[in-house]
């Protein structure tokens, strides 16, 4: 099989990961598309092992790490979700500024001490 | 490389001398005589204040050790007449000549010593009581000292520059003790004019020093002796040297022309008048003439000039005494008087005369205004229409007082006989009279006019004597409140005084041992010598003068003040003698007004405009600099630290911005610069 393929798929797959991270306002859906794009990198990694018939099969051993650590990282990324929806009541990612920079804050407490701060500066 | 090795000693250049002292005696200490006063000076001027004495303690000893010197010098100059000790110190040469720092001792200058440290003891004694409880009183001590000093240097000095070191720090303390009452402005006007009228006959001691100097190649007073007299020096540079150094002398001893200072000088403390307007500073010019006086003997055109100038002074000096009222003026303008007699004896061949007359005059005139101080003292004015019967309430300053006035009368055997004597008996001589002992360079046109005038003097002076003191001490008191006698600090300097003013003048008498009589004593090597001398026609002439002025005066204010004082009712001769002959008026309208209203006003604008000119321009150009340097400072170097800070403000805003808190945002510039880099590597 051509190695075309696998790269061509694995392109797809992580198109649709970028434009699911950089587009879904759903936190779990952002975390899905996070996965899709591990996953592309997964293809690669086991084509090119494929393609080079490396003897230290190093392609697949990566994927399989990956497929650990990206089960970690969804335990861990959908234990925080589901806090977040616990104190907020919402999983919309727009709305989770709080850790911006004050002046971007669009409500809250943290406007008047971003008023106060730059009081100071000047 | 030592301090000393940059000065070259000369260690005791001895001169040839008439006699040589063996070992080391007084005469070697000399130098000591200045020091001790301008030492005391400083520690006056600067400790002064915070003493119990107010430093007048520091100022009598150091006086006091110059005394006792003084003595010991002036005990070798008695001992063995003639001597001379000359020590000097080169400071540096140059061209053909050198400057040196030297003493030069013998009788003239030893005797010198004496009446200065005496009478500066003694008027420093008397000023604790007369200025006790001034506002400056330190500050008068420490100037009566510097003043000493001054006239010790001058009276040291074996040459013309360090004379003339000492000549001005005697102008200058007479110009600061004048104005010691300088709240008043006529007080520091008479200083003002004091200082400036002494000032044009310094320009003229200058002159005379550097016409000699030029001549003689020298300023050493026994190189220009020596030179003169060998013919090394030309004539005319003599004659130039002689006239022009004298104008100093007619400065600072008051004579005519410009002896209008000295009477306004009065205003100063008695004590001052007394020492340095009477006794010391102004017969600094007799003393530098007889310093130089074997130059001034080749010199026919300035001894002329001499007599006839003091001819003029002491007739018309003692004429305006007549009409004063102020007891210190008639004693200043006898002052005037007396050293044009000086001069006189200088003028007709009388050196030692001239001097012996410095001598005695110091000596009673110093008493006399002693005397006149403790009279002011007691009744608080200067008038003697305010004073009259002071006889009854200060009999001791009334007695000293009287010796003074006999004195300067000159009635025998008191001093001012003998010296005035002395003096017309010289110009008798050089008149062409009798059988003179020596031929003088003075024509005799102008002897006869110096014997003529003298002997008028004599009459006057005995005359205004006898009025100044009957309308101070007989009749009734007219002034206000109860006059009493002065402290032992003021009456003991009298009574000392008193000795001297009347026993001075039998050492140059006829009575006193011929080896070692006065004439020996200040004689300058090589001067032929004529013993004093008793010629009946003179001395009888100026006797009887002198009792017929006494008797006329006597007669006329013997019982005090009456109705109409007869010199103040001569009309236009009084109004004459009250306007000082008008000399004063012709100075103001013919010099001191023209040169107020336009040289004065013309060298203001020039100054204003010319002269101030380029600093004025420098001072604006640089407040434009400055101004533009505020510029660049506000502008260019605080803009730059305030730019920075203002732009790292508003680059953090704008950054800020980027930073808002959406995830996705951050994640959106991840991948645009991931894609910027693959692109940027995939172009490589």
């Amino acid at each position: 099989m051509h190695l075309v393929y696998p790269t061509v798929l694995a392109s797809l797959l992580f198109a649709i990961g970028v434009y699911g991270v950089l587009a879904r306002r759903n936190a779990v859906l952002v975390l899905m598309s996070i996965e899709i794009m591990l996953n592309a990198v997964n293809i690669n990694l086991i084509a090119f092992n494929a393609w080079l018939q490396d003897t230290l099969l190093a392609g697949q051993v990566f994927a399989l790490f990956i497929i650990a650590v990206a089960a970690a990282e969804v335990g861990v990324g959908l234990a925080i979700v589901l806090m977040i929806y616990r104190t907020h009541e919402s999983v919309d990612i727009d709305s989770l500024t709080e850790l911006g920079d004050a002046q971007g804050a669009p409500r809250g407490t943290d406007r008047a001490a971003a008023v106060a701060v730059e009081a100071q500066v000047r | 490389m030592t301090v000393s090795s940059l000065i070259t000693v000369l260690a005791a250049e001895e001169v040839s001398v008439p006699i040589q002292l063996s070992g080391t005696t007084w005469p070697d200490f000399a130098w000591l005589i200045p020091v001790f006063p301008f030492v005391a000076f400083f520690v006056i001027l600067f400790f002064g204040k915070r003493m119990r004495t107010s430093g007048t303690a520091v100022g009598i000893v150091a006086i006091a050790a110059s005394l006792v010197v003084s003595v010991g010098v002036f005990a070798q100059a008695y001992l063995h007449p003639g001597f001379v000790e000359e020590k000097k110190v080169i400071l540096t040469p140059f061209g053909d000549g050198r400057l040196t720092l030297g003493m030069k001792v013998d009788g003239l200058a030893a005797l010198m010593f004496v009446i200065v440290c005496l009478v500066s003891l003694l008027v420093q004694v008397y000023s604790t009581s007369y200025m006790d409880g001034d506002s400056r009183y330190t500050f008068f001590f420490a100037m009566l000292s510097l003043f000493t000093t001054g006239m010790l240097i001058v009276t040291i000095a074996d040459n013309l520059l360090l004379m003339l070191v000492g000549w001005e720090i005697m102008g200058v303390c007479s110009y600061f003790l004048i104005g010691h009452f300088w709240e008043e402005t006529p007080n520091s006007n008479a200083a003002i004019k004091a200082f400036l009228t002494t000032r044009v006959g310094d320009v003229g001691f200058m002159i005379g020093i550097f016409i000699l100097f030029w001549g003689a190649g020298s300023f050493e007073f026994s190189t220009i002796i020596e030179r003169a007299e060998s013919g090394e020096m030309p004539r005319n540079f003599v004659v130039a040297g002689t006239v022009a150094i004298f104008f100093g002398a007619v400065g600072k001893s008051a004579q005519f022309p410009l002896h209008t200072w000295l009477p306004d000088a009065m205003a100063g403390p008695t004590p001052v008048s007394a020492l340095i307007h009477a006794a010391t500073m102004v017969a600094s010019g007799i003393y530098m003439v007889a310093r130089l006086y074997p130059v001034f003997e080749l010199s026919g055109p300035a001894l002329n000039l001499i007599g006839v100038l003091a001819a003029i002074t002491m007739t018309m000096a003692a004429l305006i005494a007549l009409v004063q009222d102020d007891i210190k003026k008639v004693l200043a303008y006898s002052t005037v008087s007396q050293l044009a007699y000086m001069t006189a004896g200088l003028s007709v061949g009388g050196y030692t005369a001239g001097f012996f007359h410095l001598f005695t005059h110091a000596a009673f005139k110093g008493l006399l205004f002693l005397g006149a101080g403790s009279v002011i003292h007691a009744v608080h004015s200067n008038n003697m229409s305010e004073m009259g019967g002071l006889r009854k309430y200060l009999p001791r300053t009334h007695a000293t007082y009287l010796i003074g006035c006999v004195a300067l009368a000159g009635l025998p055997p008191l001093a001012g006989f003998w010296s005035k004597d002395e003096v017309i008996l010289d110009a008798y001589y050089a008149a062409g009279f009798g059988n003179g002992p020596e031929a003088v360079a003075t024509s005799p046109i102008v002897g006869k006019m110096v014997f003529a005038s003298a002997v008028v003097t004599a009459l006057l002076t005995a005359f205004y004597v006898t009025r100044m003191y009957c309308l101070t001490w007989l009749g009734t008191y007219r002034g206000k409140g109860h006059p009493h006698e002065s402290s032992t600090a003021m009456t003991v300097p009298l009574m000392i005084l008193a000795v001297p003013a009347a026993l001075a003048g039998l050492w140059g008498s006829p009575f006193w041992p011929d080896g070692h009589n006065i004439k020996r004593v200040v004689a300058f090597a090589g001067q032929a010598y004529h013993a004093p001398e008793l010629v009946p026609v003179v001395a009888g002439t100026s006797v009887a003068l002198a009792a017929l002025g006494v008797v006329v005066g006597f007669a006329i204010y013997g019982k005090g003040l009456p109705r109409r004082d007869p010199t103040l009712s001569m009309g236009l001769v009084t109004k004459t003698l009250e306007r000082k002959f008008f000399i004063d008026d012709l100075y103001l309208h013919a010099i001191v007004r023209p040169t107020r209203s336009t040289i004065a006003a013309g060298s203001n604008w020039l100054n204003q405009n010319v002269f101030d000119a380029p600093p004025n321009l420098a001072g604006k150009g640089a407040v434009l600099a400055g101004r533009a340097a505020y510029a660049v400072d506000q502008s260019i170097i605080d803009g730059t630290v305030n730019g920075s800070g203002r732009m790292s403000y508003f680059t953090g805003r704008a950054l800020a911005l980027v930073q808002n808190g959406n995830v996705q945002a951050y994640a959106t510039g991840m991948f645009v610069g991931v894609v910027a880099l693959a692109v940027a590597f995939a172009a490589r």
